[in-house]
């Protein structure tokens, strides 16, 4: 049961960031109807906004103190960094919690980048194929990430999370199970609530506002709601910028579960893309489910146990399952009946 | 392609291709490609290509994971050379019988769909195989090392543990390594491209278009799309699989990186910049790609300084600098840029390019001439 709760637990934070990336390329689908094959570099645009935020208030000024020597009699080396010299005790705070701090960094950055994208590249592609919207993300996908590994370079960037969520929780114990048979970083479990919020408030935010009426009328019928004298236009590129959002406090909050590089994004994309095959194209309730439910299956996979009956299933878990499915039951688990279902 | 073809014009374009390809030493010395291992790249990555076009040309089936069968062709000849000794032809030849069996298998699935979900299913089927290869399948494929040819193999018919001269292929006592495995290359290259010459041209290849332009309307005439297109998946899977035989043939190591996924990526990318659907222009897009990785990621900046030492000095540094993010380690972004410039402004790719060119020109020296108005297309 222990082993069991435990592997339910470490799927959960993957399928969590598995389930934000495929949120936004769902509502990009659904909507603008585009296929992005750059929403991984999002992700990692995020993660990076986390990077350069840490870069930034790491900067440090260096004292030179004559009165004090260190060891080798040479004067000693202050360091300090600029936060902290300015602002003092906020400023160390700053430093400690920099990667949930970065998130108010990356949610401007985000909605700029989205923007952008959309109005610049993506909205020339509403009514090119399918093939050829996948060729032009992906080009652009690339350049995203050659850009970011010119800036800082190919190793990735290890994060810390702050002080006070670092360590790993026993849940075991508060359980009543044995002590140390289940534990799980703390930190998983902030990205698995933020991740749960996030979906929460993007739900919320279609089902309980105006905006959100007319972007899922548009979803089910966008002539109609066009013939109503709506530009939608105008909602789906504030759309689009919302999805890269939601890919980019993803990425901003997996640093310090992965150290970012240039191409994390890519990794992410393709299992992002199954997740939403698997989840149904445009269905957003699918996609989350599926991200979570396929995170779940890696981690059950990944167990010796498993391993010993089937070598090698972890490796190919999450492909197996999309085949089966688009096999099956092609429009996904919770896909609209006639959606894109040959 | 504005011409209409006839068999005239094909073996013209045959004789001139085929001509093009042999002497490809040296006119291609100028600017710097004249080496074999680079001429082999060419030859191996537009069969390659090729093959790729023949199913997402033709077809319209955008298949992600086709660097699959490139992995399975290699794994193959270096098992083959293994085995059965360092001659290069029955390496080709069982390789393209693994890569066409591992096609059928894929194809049958995959092809029960199309559109984006036949370019996932593809991508998920050569994700499968590349996380195999490199996990449980180590006895077959060594893994991250790299498979390799070892003294103390079997190769049953060129007299193993012998000779200890370096292991490459030999085809009857010819190395296939430099000028001689650029040459097998290219005449393996000419015969592929022959071969997709007659397809473009044969009832089969029309049917193959038709599958491209409207299936519906083919499945009221009766007649069924799959058995066409799975014979075109096999087809491109064979020549991918020879291309990876190829590979392994001019430099006998296979590693499982040559079927991620970014590899199904740059046949796509050579495929598009060259021209979907055309018979050159998939060959002259790898080409292109091949010229730019293995030439443009050479340079560095004492290289730029000296390309650009005519401009004033206040000029050369930030144009240096500029360029310098293009070149050396940041060729991909080149090969980003280029693609996306192409999908944006030149969908038909390069070969589309040469015919606007060739339309402008005809259609301005017509004006001149007897006032004829262009016919429309």
């Amino acid at each position: 049961m222990d082993v069991f709760l435990l592997q339910l637990l470490n799927g959960l934070d993957k399928g969590g960031a598995y389930a934000l990336i495929a949120l936004g390329l769902t509502l990009i689908f659904g909507t603008l109807g585009v296929v992005n094959f750059a929403h991984g570099a999002l992700f990692m645009l995020g993660a990076f906004c986390a990077v350069s935020f840490n870069k930034l208030i790491t900067l440090q000024k260096i004292i030179i103190d004559p009165t004090k020597t260190t060891a080798w009699g040479t004067p000693l080396e202050v360091r300090t960094p600029y936060a902290e010299a300015m602002f003092g005790d906020f400023g160390q705070w700053l430093v400690n919690y920099s990667v949930p701090v970065s998130i108010v960094l990356a949610i401007p950055v985000m909605l700029i980048i989205g923007f952008v994208m959309e109005r610049g590249l993506i909205k020339h592609f509403y009514n090119r194929p399918h093939a050829d919207q996948i060729l032009v993300t992906f080009g652009l996908a690339i350049v995203l990430q050659e850009v970011i590994k010119t800036l800082f370079g190919a190793n990735p960037i290890p994060q810390s999370a702050p002080d006070a969520v670092r360590g790993a929780a026993d849940i075991g114990a508060m359980l009543g199970f044995q002590a140390g048979a289940i534990v799980y970083p703390w930190w998983r479990m902030v990205y698995l609530l933020f991740s749960a919020a996030i979906i929460a408030g993007v739900f919320a935010f279609l089902q309980f506002t105006t905006f959100g009426m007319v972007v899922r009328a548009g979803m089910a019928d966008r002539e109609t709601v066009g013939l109503l004298g709506i530009n939608i236009e105008r909602r789906f590129t504030i759309v689009f910028a919302i999805a890269a959002v939601v890919a980019g406090l993803a990425g901003v909050m997996y640093t310090p579960i992965l150290p970012p590089d240039y191409h994390i994004g890519m990794e992410f994309l393709v299992l992002s893309f199954v997740v939403v095959v698997v989840g149904g194209m445009g269905s957003l309730p699918g996609a989350v489910a599926a991200g979570f439910l396929l995170g779940i299956l890696q981690s059950f996979a990944s167990m010796n146990e498993v391993k010993d009956v089937l070598p090698g299933i972890d490796q190919i878990i999450i492909y197996l399952v999309a085949v089966v499915i688009l096999l099956v039951r092609p429009r996904g688990l919770m896909g609209r009946r006639g959606v894109m279902e040959n | 392609m504005s011409a209409t073809p006839t068999p005239t014009r094909d073996l013209l374009m045959f004789v001139v291709f085929a001509a093009a390809v042999l002497t490809m030493p040296m006119w291609l010395a100028p600017i710097g490609a004249g080496y074999p291992d680079l001429l082999q790249k060419f030859a191996i990555y537009g069969l390659f290509a090729t093959g790729f076009n023949l199913l997402f040309g033709l077809t319209g089936y955008l298949s992600f994971g086709h660097a699959a069968f490139l992995g399975v062709g290699s794994y193959t000849a270096v098992w083959t050379f293994k085995l059965l000794g360092m001659n290069p032809i029955p390496a080709a030849i069982m390789a393209i019988a693994a890569s066409g069996i591992f096609a059928v298998a894929i194809g049958f699935v995959s092809l029960r769909r199309s559109g984006i979900y036949f370019s996932i299913l593809t991508l998920a089927f050569a994700q499968m195989s590349y996380n195999l290869a490199y996990s449980v399948l180590t006895p077959i494929t060594n893994g991250e090392t790299g498979l390799r040819v070892l003294r103390s193999d079997p190769r049953l018919f060129d007299a193993a543990g012998q000779g200890d001269g370096p292991l490459v292929s030999t085809l009857f006592g010819i190395e296939m390594s430099g000028y001689p495995g650029f040459y097998f290359c290219a005449v393996l290259l000419i015969i592929g491209f022959f071969i997709a010459q007659r397809i473009f041209r044969s009832p089969f290849g029309t049917m193959l278009r038709a599958v491209k332009s409207n299936q519906n309307r083919m499945n009221y005439t009766g007649l069924n799309p799959r058995p066409y297109t799975l014979a075109a998946f096999v087809i491109s899977g064979m020549y991918a699989g020879l291309a990876g035989a190829l590979l392994c043939i001019t430099d006998p190591l296979a590693g499982a990186e040559r079927m991620q996924w970014t590899a199904s990526g740059e046949v796509v990318l050579m495929t598009i910049l060259g021209g979907m659907g055309t018979l050159l222009g998939p060959i002259l897009g790898a080409g292109l790609i091949k010229y730019f990785e293995n030439i443009f990621s050479a340079f560095n900046e004492q290289t730029l300084h000296r390309i650009f030492g005519f401009l004033p000095d206040f000029l050369e540094t930030p144009v240096v600098a500029i360029t310098s993010l293009f070149v050396g380690e940041g060729w991909q972004l080149t090969l980003g840029v280029l693609f996306m410039l192409i999908v944006i402004f030149l969908p038909g790719g390069i070969m589309e390019g040469f015919s606007r060119i060739g339309r402008m020109f005809r259609r301005s020296s017509g004006a001149k001439g007897s006032h004829q108005t262009a016919p429309a297309e």
